[in-house]
């Protein structure tokens, strides 16, 4: 069987996890932005960054680490209903301004890490769903879906307003900071592992271009 | 050669314009020709396999980035759409009930003819397959300042008129010097040539080639010059490129 691809465009959701907005929050008044976000902040990731099961992830063109993006991603069916759910690694070239479409940081090749496959179900089977995120098989982050601003219902709800997710779209829920404000960050050399479960694990060997 | 993908006779076609028609070039009605007000218009695009990747570019015209009150970027403002976001000639786009500000945007639609990597400045014509017209609306009132534009002012459903045509490349010998222009309801509001781009197209072909690739049938949408003007429903928006053709596009309200 064929490692699974996005059958339509990918999205990701910023700022969507309460410790990375109660970080922010204090900044978020201030300049450039001005106010906190109203609507869902979305980035895309566009076809180049798929990377299926069992391939590298490799750094190139000036980048030597990267963040670590563990999500969930809701896969579309008809009608914009959730049918099923992956594991995602939504890597990003570390960024600490949010002011500017973040393209260079997030649609690099090979910049979102793919399971096996999708696990069927809907959103409420992973209201409390735990991520686990190892790097070198050390634990470096549990991501828990408790902690999301905007739970799944009402994300799709609030991205359904301007936009009607097509059947094949995934719509990533965000992806969790550390304590600091930091993402867990991976090297050449590094494995990481992405896991919960029910769920196919995203497996990457990240190697750089010597 | 200009090529239009439309609906007709219950099923999609491709065609091409032939003595003001439009001759269908496959399937069981190939040599046919049809009027232009008999099919409905899609946008030029062959499908993708996997999702088409949609650049955008803000501010690439010193005019409009002078009008929006921001200095000239430094390198490429770039934001990504998704397919879903884009409709066809002679549609209808919504405007919704609450809104102050809504404008259109009429853009030069670079499609990549193959893939690209690390393509140089010299070499970048090589890798594109032709040229169409987008009109890249926005509505200001729902700008926010985090990855701004943000994808609620830029990514909406029925905001992304592209077409009528694809105009091969090898038809198109100098786009970086085609008029552009934009009327409502007939009235000429925005004028601007393609010259007047801060990143040219082969600069852009570089620059995202050199961190991405692009894969055949992507799409960069190169800016708007100065211009723009409030659309209200009812509104005939004609977002016309010179050589590369005029994409009509009708506002309504929801």
């Amino acid at each position: 069987m064929n490692a699974w691809l996005p059958q339509g465009t990918v999205y990701g959701t910023l700022l969507n996890f309460r410790r990375e907005w109660d970080l922010w929050s204090t900044r978020m008044t201030q300049d450039p932005h001005k106010a906190p976000p109203k609507a869902p902040v979305l980035y895309v990731k566009t076809a180049n960054t798929f990377c299926p099961a069992g391939q590298d992830l490799l750094l190139q063109d000036g980048v030597s680490e990267v963040d670590i993006g563990a999500s969930l991603g809701l896969v579309i069916g008809a009608q914009s209903q959730v049918t099923g759910a992956v594991l995602l690694n939504d890597w990003s070239v570390p960024h600490t301004s949010y002011y500017r479409p973040p393209v260079k940081f997030r649609c690099r090749d090979g910049f979102l890490g793919l399971p096996e496959q999708v696990t069927p179900g809907q959103v409420q089977d992973w209201a409390a769903l735990q991520i686990d995120v190892r790097r070198n098989g050390e634990r470096v982050q549990i991501v828990d879906l408790r902690e999301l601003m905007r739970n799944l219902p009402t994300l799709l709800a609030d991205v359904g307003e301007f936009m009607t997710l097509q059947p094949g779209d995934v719509l990533m829920v965000g992806s969790d900071c550390l304590t600091d404000g930091t993402r867990p960050r991976a090297k050449a050399g590094d494995r990481v592992e992405i896991s919960a479960p029910g769920f196919d694990p995203v497996i990457t060997q990240v190697k750089g271009r010597t | 050669m200009k090529h239009a993908r439309i609906a007709w006779s219950g099923a999609i076609h491709d065609a091409v314009e032939a003595d003001g028609q439009l001759l269908l070039t496959q399937g069981p009605h190939a040599g046919r020709r049809v009027g232009f007000d008999e099919v409905v218009w899609l946008p030029p695009l062959a499908p993708t396999a996997q999702a088409r990747t949609v650049i955008a570019l803000g501010l690439n015209y010193a005019d409009h980035a002078k009008e929006l009150a921001f200095k000239a970027p430094e390198e490429p403002l770039a934001f990504m759409k998704g397919e879903a976001a884009l409709i066809g000639h002679n549609a209808l786009t919504k405007r919704p009930a609450d809104v102050t500000y809504m404008h259109y945007e009429c853009e030069l639609a670079v499609v990549v003819g193959r893939t690209a990597r690390r393509v140089k400045k010299a070499d970048a014509y090589d890798y594109i397959a032709g040229y169409t017209v987008a009109n890249d609306y926005a509505i200001r009132d729902y700008l926010e300042n985090w990855y701004r534009p943000n994808l609620r002012v830029k990514n909406r459903d029925t905001c992304t008129p592209i077409g009528p045509w694809l105009v091969d490349a090898a038809d198109v010998p100098n786009p970086m010097a085609l008029k552009l222009q934009t009327t409502v309801n007939g009235k000429l509001t925005q004028s601007g040539s393609t010259a007047d781009m801060i990143f040219d197209v082969p600069t852009l072909i570089e620059y995202f080639s050199s961190f991405m690739t692009l894969n055949p049938g992507d799409l960069i949408l190169t800016g708007t010059p100065d211009g723009i003007v409030d659309c209200q429903p009812g509104d005939v928006i004609v977002t016309e490129i010179e050589g590369i053709g005029a994409l009509i596009n009708t506002i309504v309200s929801p």
